[in-house]
């Protein structure tokens, strides 16, 4: 059992770096692959938790995040980055180490925060709040930072990324029925996203969303 | 038992969507979206004069759960959803003829705007409050691509915006929701009734009140983007100056009310988990920095209100943009019924329902005038758009009577709530009364000083070839002058009740 406690906390980590590194990641492609690591990571995790807490409906959550998001929203923001000819668009105005002390900033206040929560939890979820709401607020982080719509989009999707985490490692999983709702949301969401790509680019001639910064009050 | 009523107001928007996705470029599309519409809210006032009489009830595996409070606020959603597709059929098809929108446009904002609808009413009516999460994020999702119909670079913006924003609170109300049900699931067990809302009501004494402060803190700065919310209101001028005017009236009218109906939810629960928690004498880490232990979400959502009141009504006299001012209003409106929930108690409660409907009515009916009175300018600069009495005295007096009501002149309904709020306020928390009396006055000041030339300023464009379908506009003002005039006691009452229900 410890040895599950152990991995879980190992992924968890894992978790964490990887969206660090999304954070310092200034490459398109390289981004997006990053998130499917990440839902890969998430994968494991989950089904993890669902082998050691012999919750089985959380195996059909391991198995949609899998489905969902390691194979079809990355195959989908592939596709979308291939047409919409920005595969090798890379972001220049991110100032890397300030964001980085930011992040740090961050997962300390993230940690403060869920204290008194994690103290409360029994089991393997001890602590994994306080990761799980640290990497929501470092994706938050990166929607505020980046200016390019794809690298907003997928700061979005990570977002989701850490509250999955949160709601399978803290809570063993929500009922199945708002599992799928937010599956189907998030889905409809990227593809609404797709959409918008096109008519951005269309109307401003490129997806740098610093064109978008007319509406003011003056 | 309420599964026909039910079944009916649900399946009659989603048939509607499915139907106009597959005809909605057909010439009868309008009509059959006013259909659509027109069923639903016949559904709504069924299942409102069956929980009326019956009292709250459960439905389909106690998956849904209707009671006086959300049921008003169904009926209320139904009815400007029906009214506002009688406004849009003229609406759209005179900005399909001024070349501003295309049929597969078209086609697009008919169907949207029944799943909308649906997405709201599920959102009111469902009892598991993951699926309140799922069904607000429904409703951003088809309201996003309605925002950004006009395909204009403005109107692109504004909708980006809406999407991120949203999609930003949302996220974290969501982690709100995953909160609640860390709590809840220590009382209740795995599985699905931790996050039934008539489960968490009914042993919401012995939730965590550590964690249910931090759920809610989530919940609020999550539902409260959607609500427009100071400071988490900067999409909402943009969204509804650039959408399609009839979108910008039900989502000021209907979708910043659900958002509410979501957070009162929640804040039913906080209290009484920190309702036990005070007499308990059960110590608590988190509560050490926050004021009065059964207070606490009613105070958040005060402090909440009160800076959504000053600022958007300091906003308001910035406004250049018709819409953008109403919609800055509409800020306002709605900060002063946070505030007043805030408070909380009998009269302040009942005060702050009547306020939704009567701002949800006015709101909307305004937005319909000023549709077509920038119809007929061609702009939406104030500056440009003069003497709406001589082009149109129907859309000159909507417009005017519109703006006396949204104001609270005393004979409309919106006086009366207003009124109410404000002499709560007077006697719990004195200390608002001046801020929110001044806030009102620079608000009245700003938006009659702008709206008066607009209506009575002289001009020297030509009256309107058409009579402008305006129906729907007195209807709504009607209702609440009426509601301003007299009360009926049945009315009253079920106001009363639905105000027990959120204590």
């Amino acid at each position: 059992m410890s040895y599950t406690i152990q991995f879980i906390n190992l992924l968890a980590a894992i978790l964490l770096l990887i969206v660090f590194a999304m954070l310092s990641q200034r490459r398109i492609l390289s981004l997006i692959n990053l998130f499917a690591w990440q839902g890969l990571v998430l994968t494991i995790s989950t089904f993890v938790v669902a082998y050691s807490t012999a919750q089985h409906h959380l195996y059909y959550s391991a198995a949609l995040t899998l489905l969902l998001k390691v194979l079809v929203l990355p195959w989908l923001l592939h596709r979308l980055i291939r047409k919409l000819n920005v595969r090798w668009d890379v972001e220049t105005l991110i100032n890397i180490p300030t964001t980085m002390l930011v992040g740090i900033a961050l997962v300390i206040f993230a940690f403060n925060l869920a204290a008194p929560i994690s103290q409360l939890a029994e089991g393997i979820t001890r602590g994994l709040i306080g990761i799980a709401l640290a990497s929501v607020l470092l994706s938050l982080l990166m929607m505020l930072t980046r200016r390019k719509a794809i690298s907003q989009v997928v700061g979005f999707l990570a977002m989701e990324n850490g509250l999955f985490f949160a709601a399978t490692s803290a809570t063993h999983g929500m009922p199945l029925v708002v599992e799928l709702g937010i599956a189907l949301d998030v889905l409809v969401a990227t593809f609404i996203f797709g959409i918008f790509f096109f008519q951005i680019r269309e109307t401003f001639d490129s997806l740098d969303i610093t064109h978008m910064e007319k509406l003011k009050d003056d | 038992m309420i599964d026909l009523q039910l079944t009916a107001l649900l399946l009659s928007p989603l048939l509607g969507g499915l139907l106009l996705a597959a005809f909605g470029s057909r010439r009868w599309a309008a009509e059959l979206n006013s259909l659509m519409s027109f069923l639903t809210f016949a559904a709504a006032v069924a299942l409102t004069v069956r929980v009326v009489e019956a009292g709250p009830q459960v439905a389909f595996k106690e998956q849904f759960f209707i009671d006086q409070f959300n049921v008003f606020l169904v009926a209320l959603t139904a009815f400007i959803a029906f009214t506002t597709s009688l406004f849009s059929r003229p609406y759209m098809r005179i900005e399909q003829e001024h070349g501003k929108l295309s049929t597969p446009m078209l086609h697009l904002y008919y169907s949207m705007y029944q799943f909308f609808t649906l997405a709201m009413l599920v959102a009111l009516t469902t009892n598991n409050m993951g699926i309140i999460w799922v069904a607000m994020e429904a409703a951003t999702l088809t309201t996003v691509l309605l925002v950004s119909l006009y395909r204009t670079p403005a109107s692109l913006e504004a909708a980006w915006k809406y999407f991120i924003l949203c999609g930003v609170g949302i996220a974290l109300a969501l982690f709100g929701t995953i909160l609640l049900y860390f709590a809840a699931e220590r009382v209740l067990g795995q599985g699905g009734t931790a996050l039934l809302w008539t489960h968490l009501n009914q042993v919401k004494g012995e939730l965590e009140p550590t964690v249910l402060k931090l759920a809610f803190i989530f919940l609020l700065v999550g539902y409260g983007t959607k609500i427009g919310l100071v400071p988490l209101h900067s999409w909402l001028p943009d969204a509804h100056a650039e959408g399609p005017t009839p979108v910008s009236a039900v989502l000021s009218g209907l979708l910043l009310n659900v958002a509410l109906c979501a957070v009162m939810r929640c804040k039913v629960l906080v209290d009484g988990s920190l309702g036990t928690d005070s007499t308990g004498g059960t110590d608590f880490t988190v509560g050490a920095d926050f004021t009065g232990g059964t207070h606490f979400a009613g105070n958040l959502m005060m402090g909440f209100g009160l800076l959504s009141v000053v600022v958007a009504a300091l906003f308001l006299s910035r406004q250049k943009d018709i819409k953008r001012m109403f919609a800055y209003s509409s800020i306002e409106h709605m900060g002063l019924i946070t505030f007043a929930f805030g408070m909380g108690g009998k009269v302040a409660t009942f005060a702050a329902l009547l306020h939704m409907t009567m701002h949800s009515l006015t709101k909307s009916a305004i937005f319909f005038a000023v549709g077509h009175a920038v119809q007929k300018a061609g702009t939406q600069q104030m500056e440009n758009i003069r003497g709406m009495m001589q082009i149109s005295p129907t859309v000159g007096w909507g417009l005017m009577l519109g703006t006396f009501a949204i104001l609270g002149m005393p004979p409309f309904g919106v006086f009366a709530s207003e009124f109410l709020i404000i002499t709560t306020a007077m006697h719990d928390y004195p200390w608002t009364t001046p801020i929110l009396l001044v806030a009102l006055g620079i608000a009245f000041a700003s938006i009659f000083g702008k709206v008066q030339p607009i209506v009575f300023g002289e001009t020297n464009a030509r009256r309107l070839p058409h009579q402008p379908a305006l129906l729907p506009v007195f209807a709504h003002l009607l209702l609440v002058l009426i509601l301003g005039l007299y009360m009926p006691p049945y009315l009253a009452d079920w106001y009363r009740q639905a105000a027990a229900l959120l204590g």
